[in-house]
């Protein structure tokens, strides 16, 4: 104790050898982190191993059956569950291409100075806060607003146009499309904020050098800007789209829960994650093997779509740097 | 499944806590959400006597499993239980109905002020077979409305429910397509159809047909009676069209003689007055209790249920017990120690 400030007095350095105390806090620390580390790991190894287990009864009597039928009849024993994984993937990509395109031009508004930055930065907190909302209360707002605020739309486009495969049937109420536009407004924060912070990653001497040759503010956006923060943008539409394949409650009040694969955007849906969401809760000893043979294929769907993101984004990065 | 587990072994370990209090008696129960809202009304009541009870609203089928695995003191269940189930728990079972409710056809159609459904039209709207509510049988039935030119959507659950046990074994029990087809469950396959929405629970049932014009779904009438829904008159077993509420559903329930096993499904109600819809909900017991205090507990819940609790079972949208069912239920459960 008394060494250490006599050395500072004799004007020596204030630095000295680690104290045992430094060596025990810098091997707890990481020996924290590690377990942290190690730990996220071992849940998903749990979660897959619980899932797995309880799927395998299911796995080994319907095979792959269950992934390419239609038919849910409990009484029966017949389960299928192809329209919940093609419901999954249209409304989610349907909610990627709404959500998508406003999430990035939202991004682009709020980073590229049209705004003083003290409204952009409340504009900015309004878009997080779409992200605080409860996933019921975007399925009730769904049903009570959505829902009939497009129906006249929806009734005018299938007199007018059922012969397009999009409007073949009339909107009955929930259906794809009130559930794939809700679906884009809850995947709208997580594609802006991480668009933005992609977009303002970008140095700002690329933006000066672009206008010192001349260009305009939106040849600078879409030529310069736009592909220089590409691989940002596109990690932020993968984020958005694993987002969507998940979603639950809002989903489940507003898709329709119908067993049938149908183009018409019009029709009522399923979904994986309302499937399971819904036949959990009463779910008895037959059926619970499948409910987690549906829960593992969401999760392969999921874990597919992250690693087909990151592939393209390295494959994407690797041409970037060749050229 | 974990949860489950770990929800059990928090519930043991409670009761292994009071158990050392000595005079409070923590009783623990599950199963069906239909009586649920008048059964934790009753345990409320109860638990000022010094008898704690915990109900897990989880549904009917996962009650009566934990019934089988022993994990709970009663469960409660909307179709009592099979002959199978009843055969796996070797000390017995005891059945008792508790209360009674009714499913309302719920419907969505500006400027019809009464709709009768004919025995004969409902089971077909609810096979997909009448589309149109200007349809000639249901003009029919309805001469001094007129019937607008909309189609007919069905709202059906979207999850596994007791409410739609019993409605589709109504149906079935009218309608031999019906029967064949869908048939009866807590989930049924329904005809595929642009024109069949599923909602989940009471409460989506019930948003989606009030956003839908032309919308026709099933829901249970203490539902539909706080949210001032529209309930069709149903055409019941003597051709009279009936109402659902107190009076039709006490009808429904006075004519029916129940069997030594209290096992009895309303499937199609005799009587001039009975709404045709309605159902006995039961609290399944062991017939032997090891610890007298628990035993003794459950007497009391019994008792309370069928006194003090048929009281406020109007007032929340059930049916109470008519007298001589209640004395019934009485005598089979002194078959409990």
């Amino acid at each position: 104790m008394s060494s250490a400030p006599a050395a500072e007095l004799q004007g020596g350095s204030v630095s000295g050898p680690p104290s045992p105390f430094d060596y025990f806090f810098d091997r707890a620390f990481r020996g924290l982190a590690y377990a942290g580390a190690a730990s996220i790991l071992l849940l998903l190894a749990l979660i897959l191993y619980e899932i797995g287990g309880k799927a395998l009864p299911g796995i080994r009597e319907h095979g792959v059956a269950l992934l390419v039928s239609s038919n849910w009849d409990v009484k029966a024993g017949e389960f299928g569950i192809l329209p919940a994984i093609w419901g999954t993937l249209y409304s989610s990509l349907l909610a990627l291409i709404i959500g998508g395109a406003f999430g990035v031009a939202m991004a682009i508004f709020l980073t590229q100075d049209f705004l003083p930055p003290r409204l952009a930065q409340v504009f900015r907190t309004i878009v997080e806060l779409l992200a605080a909302i409860p996933s019921v209360v975007y399925g009730l707002w769904g049903i009570f607003v959505v829902i009939p605020v497009i129906r006249p739309v929806a009734d005018w486009l299938h007199d007018k146009l059922a012969v397009i495969p999009f409007f073949s049937t009339s909107l009955a109420g929930p259906g794809m499309l009130p559930a794939a536009m809700v679906l884009a407004i809850m995947v709208l924060p997580t594609v802006a904020a991480v668009s933005q912070d992609a977009l303002r990653l970008v140095p700002y001497k690329v933006k000066e050098a672009a206008y010192g040759l001349g260009t305009t503010r939106w040849e600078a956006i879409l030529k310069v800007l736009l592909p220089a923060a590409r691989n940002g943008i596109f990690g932020a539409l993968v984020l958005g789209f694993g987002r969507a394949l998940g979603e639950t409650m809002a989903l489940a009040m507003l898709v329709g829960n119908s067993n049938q694969v149908t183009l018409s955007l019009f029709a009522p849906a399923n979904t994986l994650a309302a499937l399971l969401a819904l036949n959990f809760p009463e779910a008895g000893p037959k059926e619970i093997p499948v409910l987690m043979y549906a829960a593992l294929v969401l999760l392969a769907i999921t874990l597919l779509v992250n690693i087909a993101g990151s592939a393209i984004m390295v494959l994407a990065g690797r041409q970037g740097g060749a050229r | 499944m974990q949860i489950k587990n770990f929800a059990i072994a928090a519930a043991c370990f409670a009761f292994a806590l009071t158990a050392q209090a000595q005079d409070k008696i923590r009783l623990v129960g599950s199963g069906a959400s239909f009586p649920a809202p008048i059964y934790l009304a009753w345990f409320k009541e109860i638990s000022k006597t010094g008898v704690t009870i915990d109900y897990q609203s989880k549904g009917s089928g996962a009650g009566v499993q934990d019934l089988i695995n022993k994990t709970v003191d009663f469960a409660a269940s909307d179709s009592a239980m099979t002959d199978e189930q009843i055969a796996k728990v070797p000390g017995g079972v005891v059945l008792l109905p508790m209360t009674a409710g009714e499913v309302v056809i719920s419907y969505n159609l500006p400027g019809v002020k009464r709709l009768n459904l004919p025995r004969d039209v409902y089971p077909q709207i609810f096979l997909g077979k009448i589309t149109k509510w200007n349809d000639p049988k249901i003009v029919a039935a309805n001469k001094g409305e007129t019937m607008p030119d909309l189609p007919i959507t069905v709202v059906r659950r979207a999850d596994s429910s007791g409410t739609t046990f019993v409605f589709t074994n109504h149906l079935s029990a009218i309608n031999e397509e019906f029967k064949k087809g869908p048939g009866e469950g807590n989930t049924v396959n329904w005809p595929k159809s642009d024109k069949f929405i599923a909602s989940p629970k009471n409460d989506g049932v019930t948003a989606t047909i009030r956003q839908t014009k032309g919308a026709v779904g099933y829901i249970e009438y203490a539902f539909a009676k706080f949210s001032k829904m529209d309930v069709a008159y149903v055409q019941n077993k003597a051709g009279n069209y009936v109402a659902p509420g107190t009076e039709g559903g006490a009808a429904a329930l006075a004519n029916a003689k129940f069997p030594p096993d209290m096992r009895l499904w309303l499937s199609d109600p005799t009587g001039d007055k009975s709404y045709p819809i309605a159902t006995y909900t039961w609290m399944l017991f062991y017939k032997k209790y090891d610890d007298p205090k628990k035993a003794a507990a459950i007497k009391k819940m019994i008792e309370f249920g069928l006194g003090e609790g048929q009281k406020m079972a109007d007032k929340m949208g059930y049916l109470p017990m008519p007298a001589p069912v209640a004395a019934d239920v009485r005598k089979a459960a002194g078959s409990i120690n």
